[in-house]
């Protein structure tokens, strides 16, 4: 089966560099990748993670508001009818380590700050992905 | 999940279920067949309209307007966008939702409930669509979308792949893409119903209309020609007359030609209906998928049954034959 991953942007951050990076890593990893585009509301990230029945949600914050952001994006993919729970959640940008165990709080799965090479990104998904899934089930 | 469950989640419009649907069926999951055979009387309703072009000529943009356009007038619209799988790889850069207008102007497709995207590899099938891209459409249908986007890869001159699905062919240009031979090649745009002239302000827009509208004359020319000499071809190319083809311009990301073009698309619609070729191409069409679904089970039979045959040191036209008369016997 193949993996889909929503590789995300979210609010007023118009650095995409580093997502568009991600994407073409992971489609080269041999998932299929839907990209967003920039200045998406957490609603639509979670219309899109819902509707394109994706195994990962990956979002891109390189504005600081991932505090606000990321657990709205898992409360509404909850409200529009998925489940976050069978899900991989991840968040890749400038977080701060204190900030680590609030995102872990809201249901985030993996955090990976810039300088992470991409290959760790790649095992996490394949790692995770099957224990998340099935802790879901 | 039970076929029951998604069944009743998709006719019912659940969306997560329509998701999952879509996931099986892409997924060639074992409850997938059953869940399209007692969705299938539910379909039939949808008008499906394939959007087929170049890479770069602003597909994506111009599905997104035109859905914005069909909603405007009280329609729901589904989309199905394929995008290339790789060849080694299998993954894909699923690239045609982020053209999708969201909050940052005035209509929010991405939260619209009348309006359902999802994104589609090819998944190693070459012609501009996915294998499954047929089903996924009859899922869509299935759950009452009135209108049904088929976006296709980044085609060139031969996929033609999106006639499969498509009730409409909706092909887009842009200038500078070639000359009067380049329209004139067999293929792509044999297929399309409406053509569009996308990227209208650009330089040379006129030199790809005229070329376009001089290809077309010549298709009437040759089917008047061609009568005369054979009855065969002569009611299919007669067909194709019915339609005169529109020849129409946009510059998509300004909006400009789209309500045009969704005229277009419904007028076209009207006369498949009125003319009684819709109800013959989708028979057709009912026909060849059963086909093909018969021999996609036969081939994974025949794998599984005369392995140890095709291991063998036969040469392939003989263990063929031999196949071939066991199967067609029983």
């Amino acid at each position: 089966m193949k993996i889909r991953v929503l590789v995300a942007k979210v609010g007023l951050d118009g650095h995409d560099r580093g997502a568009k990076v991600l994407a073409r890593f992971l489609r080269d990893a041999g998932f299929e990748v839907i990209y967003t585009g920039l200045h998406r509301t957490p609603q639509e990230v979670a219309r899109a993670a819902v509707d394109e029945d994706v195994d990962v949600v990956g979002v891109s914050l390189l504005s600081g508001a991932h505090i606000p952001l990321v657990p709205r994006i898992i409360q509404y993919i909850r409200e529009y009818g998925g489940n976050p729970d069978e899900m991989l959640i991840v968040v890749g940008g400038t977080i701060p380590h204190d900030d680590f165990p609030k995102l872990r709080d809201a249901g985030v799965d993996g955090i990976f700050i810039p300088g992470t090479p991409i290959s760790e990104i790649i095992k996490f998904i394949k790692e995770k992905l099957p224990e998340k899934k099935k802790g879901g089930k | 999940m039970n076929v029951e469950e998604i069944v009743e989640g998709v006719t019912k419009g659940n969306r997560k279920l329509l998701a999952k649907a879509i996931s099986y069926v892409e997924n060639e999951h074992p409850n997938s067949k059953e869940i399209l055979r007692r969705l299938y009387p539910r379909t039939g309703n949808a008008h499906v309209v394939g959007i087929t072009g170049f890479p770069g000529v602003g597909k994506s943009t111009i599905v997104s307007k035109l859905t914005e356009e069909f909603r405007r007038r009280g329609k729901s619209v589904g989309i199905v966008a394929v995008d290339p799988s790789s060849p080694f790889t299998g993954g894909a850069l699923l690239g045609d939702r982020l053209r999708l207008e969201g909050a940052d102007v005035s209509k929010n497709l991405w939260l619209d409930e009348k309006v359902f995207f999802r994104s589609m590899g090819s998944r190693g099938r070459l012609g501009g669509i996915a294998k499954k891209t047929g089903d996924v459409v009859k899922l869509l249908d299935s759950a009452k979308y009135e209108i049904i986007l088929v976006e296709t890869v980044g085609a060139g001159q031969s996929e033609v792949g999106v006639l499969e699905v498509a009730d409409t062919v909706v092909v887009i240009l842009m200038p500078e893409t070639g000359d009067d031979i380049q329209v004139n090649k067999a293929g792509i745009l044999e297929i399309g119903d409406i053509f569009v002239i996308n990227k209208a302000d650009l330089g040379g827009a006129e030199n790809v209309e005229r070329w376009i509208k001089y290809m077309l004359s010549l298709d009437e020319e040759t089917v008047m020609e061609l009568s005369k000499l054979s009855h065969a071809e002569e009611s299919r190319l007669m067909e194709r007359l019915r339609w005169k083809k529109p020849v129409l311009k946009t510059i998509a990301d300004r909006g400009v030609g789209i309500k045009e073009l969704a005229n277009e698309i419904e007028k076209h619609y009207e006369v498949l209906k009125k003319n009684g070729v819709l109800q013959k191409k989708r028979n057709e069409r009912a026909k060849i998928s059963a086909i093909e679904i018969a021999i996609e089970e036969i081939r994974a039979e025949i794998v599984r049954r005369y392995k140890s045959l095709l291991d063998g040191e036969i040469d392939p036209y003989t263990v063929a034959d031999k196949i071939v008369k066991e199967v067609l016997r029983c």
